[in-house]
Order: C-alpha cells, then structure tokens, then sequence
C-alpha cells in the first residue's frame, strides 16, 4: 500500500509553480541485494491532459520530491500527478492551482 | 595546537536546520553549576532511578570514581596538590608491557577510525576502535577528523619514538587523566574499551617513522 | 503533446542536484539548506500524523483529539512551542512525547508496555511518536518558543536539567558538555553547538523534531537524548523518565525566544 503524497500548485505571473512530495522507499538494487522498488514513470495531467511523462531510476533516492514549473495556468486548475513504480503499484494526488 | 577549522561558519550552517540570524538570544551562556558532594549524589540517585542497564552498558557506569568526583567537583580545574595526587595514583595503575610498546600502525590506522566500542549497541567482546579521528588530526591524508582535541601530526617526528616517548604515548592512551586529570579524552585501556595490543598499534601510527603521521 | 516549459528539479534525499538559479548569492550550504528544506518530506509525515491523532485505539477504542496538550483538550496550534512544561493533571512536568504517552494511556486505555513497544522506528517503518510530534509540531511554525518557566517545578526540572548537561560520568567520562560545551569544536566534520549558549541552543531547539535527510528518518528530542548517552558510553534513560524531561527543559530554556521553524530537515 502506497505512503502518502502531497501536492502543492501555486500561481505565479504567467506560470505554475508545483511541488509534488512522494512517499516511496526507492530501494536500488544494491541495498535490496537484487529485489528493487523504485518508481519509475510519473505523470502529470493539466485539467485531464497530460502535460508531463517522466522516467525515472533507482539513482532517485527515498521519498522523492518533484518541483516543477508551468507555463500559464488559472486559479483553479486541476493538476493531478500519479506515478508506477517497477512492481506495479501506484499512488497519485490532485490538487487545485491557488 | 588547535587549528580553527576555516569551515566553521559554513558548518554551523549546515549542521543547524534553519540557522536564524535574527538575534532573538534572551540571557548570557550558561555557566557551569557550581556543585557540592551531596549535589553529586542527587544527580547519581536520579541517573540510578531514570536509566536502566542495556547490552554491555550496565548500571555500575553511573557510579562515580574518585576522578570523576573530583573533576566534577572542581569543574574540570581541581587544585594542583589534589590533582598530582590522584594522576600519580592514576599512573602507577596503568599496567605497561615488557618491552617495545610501537605496534603495526597499519593496524593503529583502523583502530584510530573505528568508532564502535562500549557503547550499549556493540555487541561484548567484539573488537573496539578508538574513536580517536572523532576529536583529533592524525594522519595528514584524513580530512574528516575532529578539532575537540589537538592535532597529532608530526607526533613522533618531534618528540622522538625512544622507550620514554612510547611510554608515554600508550600512557596517554591507556589513562590520559593520569597526565591531566581532568582531560576531556577517554582512559581507553582503564575503561576496557581497547586492548594491549590495539594500544601499541596507535602507538605505532604515532610514534613509527614509516606512519603517514611523520611524513 | 503539449509543450510546456518545465523547470524541473528532482530533489532526492542526499542527491541534491545544484541548479545554479539566478539568485546565487548565498552560500552552498546556505542554497542547499533552502532546497532541502523545501523538498523536506517532512510534511508526509505530519499528514501520518493526523492520521493517527484522529484514529480510535485502544480498549477505550477512542482517539487522541481530546488530548491536552498544555492548552486545553485537543488544541494544537502553539501547544508544542509551549513545552516543555507543567501539567497540573500528573503533577508534572512533560514534553511531547511524555504527554503524548499520559494521553494514550488514560484517553485510550492503552497500557505502557503496549505504548512504548516501539518508540523509535527506522526508515521503511517510523513509529507512532515521531508521526504525531511531526504533526502536532508542525503546529507550533512561527511561533516564539516558550516553555514553562514559572511553575516551581518547571524551575526544578530546568536546574536538574543544567546539573546533568554538565555531570561527567559513564565508561567514557562525559558529560553533554564534553562535546557541547567549548566553543567552535567539531566531532570529525560536524559542527558542535555549544548547547548552553542560547544564541546557538536556540536554532536547534527551533529545529526539533527533524528529518534526517542521511537516513530518511524523522527523529525528535526523546531519541535525540537517548542516542547521545549512547554514544556516551552511558546506560540507556528511561523514555519519559524525569531526567529525559529535564534535558529537553534545560535545552529549550537556554534556546527559547526563537520562532518554531517546524519540523526541521537536517543531514
């Protein structure tokens, strides 16, 4: 079962800033001795449409965090973030840009 | 010889969480209490009462010696008289080896690194390190030591690696208070922490003309 | 797919990646605090914690809502910033943990053995007391921290407090102020506040409980005292224990004045 996760959207002038905190042990395969947990794609989706389809690897270290920024947005503006890890688990989170 | 380390502030910084600049301070640095007999007795009836024995770390720890009560009871600066007394006592106790006291310094190396020993979390019986890079500079190829004591580079190649020096030195080791009763080091050998041998090993990394420490 | 422009920066625990932004004024370290403290997870831990503040447990199968924590039952906001302190309930004087500990076996009826099974907990598992001192720590931003100061035994628990800081003792000869109290020391490369210097006691005492960032555990004042008499070579306090109290209360009297920053992010 997947550990919490936050997401904070906030307006700027003419962008989004958004910062995603992601609960998830990102276990390589050296400290697993060969049974890795790690995400591994994170997705993220303006008003439903996807804006941002990221990889990312056991270089990632436990509970990630996300920053990014994007161009334009509206107060209001659903912003939804999930992600898969290499086991198949999933979590995600959707908050309004304030 | 203590060198101020040049990174202080930017350490602080990064030790400290938020470090805030404001001066919010209220008061004066604490000054340390002065104690009395029965104070010591207090605080030893509530370290019994408040602690509890875990792994090798038993109760008797709380007990005080004669160096610690003193110590504590002069605030680390006890009068001359009564500090040549006890150190001598200290001394005459310190069991030396027969013959050379330099060991392998290679060994002395791993020793002065090692960090474990004594603590409640170490298994009893396993092989102690010394903890020495925690407060001290020994070899000049290790950045990453403490400033709480001085620096040792050089030891041997100054003072010399003769049969007094290497008294000394394991001295030192075995029991510094029996040098400078109120030191801040730990007494290695008195405590059981390192062995005969793992003492002539640091002996070794100081006094040895082949340690990197007198290069 | 739309094209946005993204200014992407993964923040990974002990991996920080430096950007260079336009405002590189500050120092690293300075610049790698600020980030750290940004991409802190420490606010994953607080949402457990409200969790777990709101779940009924024990026989009473009741939850901690009701918990007085120095302000009334169940206020939080300014409660953590307001201890160590006096409670007139146990007679006492308590800090967090403590109080949380008073509150699980009266509120919930759950036993002491049952309570403290697991006070400490690691990377994949944290425990319950560090959830809930990250939530309702987190309670306390912005505000001064101040503890009790007025009560006789809150006076009694800060003097115990000093006596113990410097009381040398154990296999190694130590006291708190071995390490803590000479000024610009460092054990190996970490800096040593001098914790009787309420100039440098007083951003750490703002700073606790904390993430720690090396390890990716969330740590708080109970475990902070008990590993130091670790590494002391000391026999292990009590959880709770009048001497554990005394410690924080000596602490966060010599660092009060300062605002709560939150639950910190440390190495």
């Amino acid at each position: 079962m997947a550990g919490p996760m936050k997401m904070r959207a906030t307006l700027g002038s003419g962008y989004t800033d958004v910062r995603v905190l992601m609960s998830h042990p990102m276990a390589t395969e050296q400290q697993t001795k060969g049974k890795p947990h790690f995400i591994q794609n994170v997705t993220v989706k303006v008003n439903g449409k996807t804006v941002i389809e990221g990889e990312i690897s056991q270089a990632v270290s436990r509970n990630p965090v996300f920053s990014f920024r994007l161009k334009g947005g509206a107060k209001g503006d659903k912003i939804q973030v999930s992600w898969l890890d290499n086991k198949g688990e999933t979590n995600q989170t959707e908050t309004a840009v304030a | 010889m203590n060198r101020r380390p040049t990174m202080k502030r930017t350490l602080l910084l990064a030790s400290g969480g938020a470090f805030l600049l404001a001066a919010c301070a209220s008061g004066p640095v604490s000054e340390r209490p002065k104690v009395t007999s029965g104070d010591l007795d207090q605080v030893t009836a509530v370290l019994k009462r408040d602690f509890k024995e875990r792994g090798q770390a038993k109760m008797d720890r709380v007990n005080l010696d004669e160096v610690q009560r003193t110590c504590n009871l002069h605030k680390d600066n006890p009068p001359a008289s009564v500090a040549q007394r006890l150190e001598q006592a200290q001394l005459k106790a310190i069991p030396f080896p027969e013959g050379s006291l330099i060991g392998n310094w290679k060994a002395g190396e791993k020793i002065a690194q090692g960090g474990r020993g004594a603590m409640w979390s170490d298994k009893p019986g396993a092989a102690a390190g010394g903890s020495c890079y925690n407060c001290h500079q020994i070899s000049p190829k290790e950045g990453n030591h403490g400033t709480i004591g001085p620096s040792l580079l050089g030891f041997g190649k100054t003072r010399g690696s003769g049969p007094d020096m290497q008294r000394y030195a394991y001295g030192k080791i075995y029991n510094a208070k029996a040098y400078s009763l109120c030191s801040h080091m730990p007494r290695l050998g008195h405590s059981g922490t390192l062995t005969p041998q793992q003492i002539k090993d640091l002996v070794a990394l100081l006094l040895d003309p082949a340690s990197p420490v007198n290069q | 797919m739309k094209r946005t422009t993204m200014w992407t920066a993964v923040s990974a625990a002990g991996l920080a990646l430096a950007l260079a932004p336009a405002l590189a004024q500050e120092s690293p370290f300075a610049k790698y605090q600020q980030m750290t403290a940004e991409g802190s997870p420490v606010e994953l831990f607080e949402l457990v914690g409200e969790e777990l503040w709101t779940k009924p447990q024990g026989p009473k199968n009741v939850s901690l809502e009701k918990c007085d924590l120095g302000m009334g039952p169940g206020v939080l906001k300014g409660a953590y910033a307001a201890m160590p302190r006096y409670f007139k309930d146990t007679d006492r004087v308590e800090d967090l943990e403590t109080r949380l500990l008073h509150c699980m076996t009266t509120l919930q009826g759950r036993s002491p053995e049952e309570a403290t099974q697991r006070l400490f907990g690691n990377a994949d598992k944290p425990s319950e007391m560090e959830y809930l001192s990250a939530y309702i720590a987190g309670h306390s931003r912005g505000m001064d921290v101040s503890p009790g100061m007025s009560h006789p035994k809150e006076k009694a628990s800060f003097e115990l407090g000093k006596k113990l800081f410097f009381h040398r003792a154990g296999a190694w000869d130590f006291s708190c102020a071995s390490c803590h109290g000479e000024q610009h020391k460092r054990i190996r490369m970490s800096a040593l506040p001098v914790l009787s210097d309420p100039k440098q006691a007083g951003p750490i005492v703002a700073t606790w409980p904390a993430y720690r960032v090396s390890n990716s555990q969330f740590k708080t004042m109970q475990w902070r005292i008990n590993d130091c008499y670790r590494q002391m070579r000391m026999p292990e306090p009590k959880f709770a224990s009048e001497a554990t109290v005394a410690m924080n209360m000596y602490l966060t009297v010599t660092g009060r004045g300062f605002p709560y920053s939150g639950p910190g992010t440390k190495r």
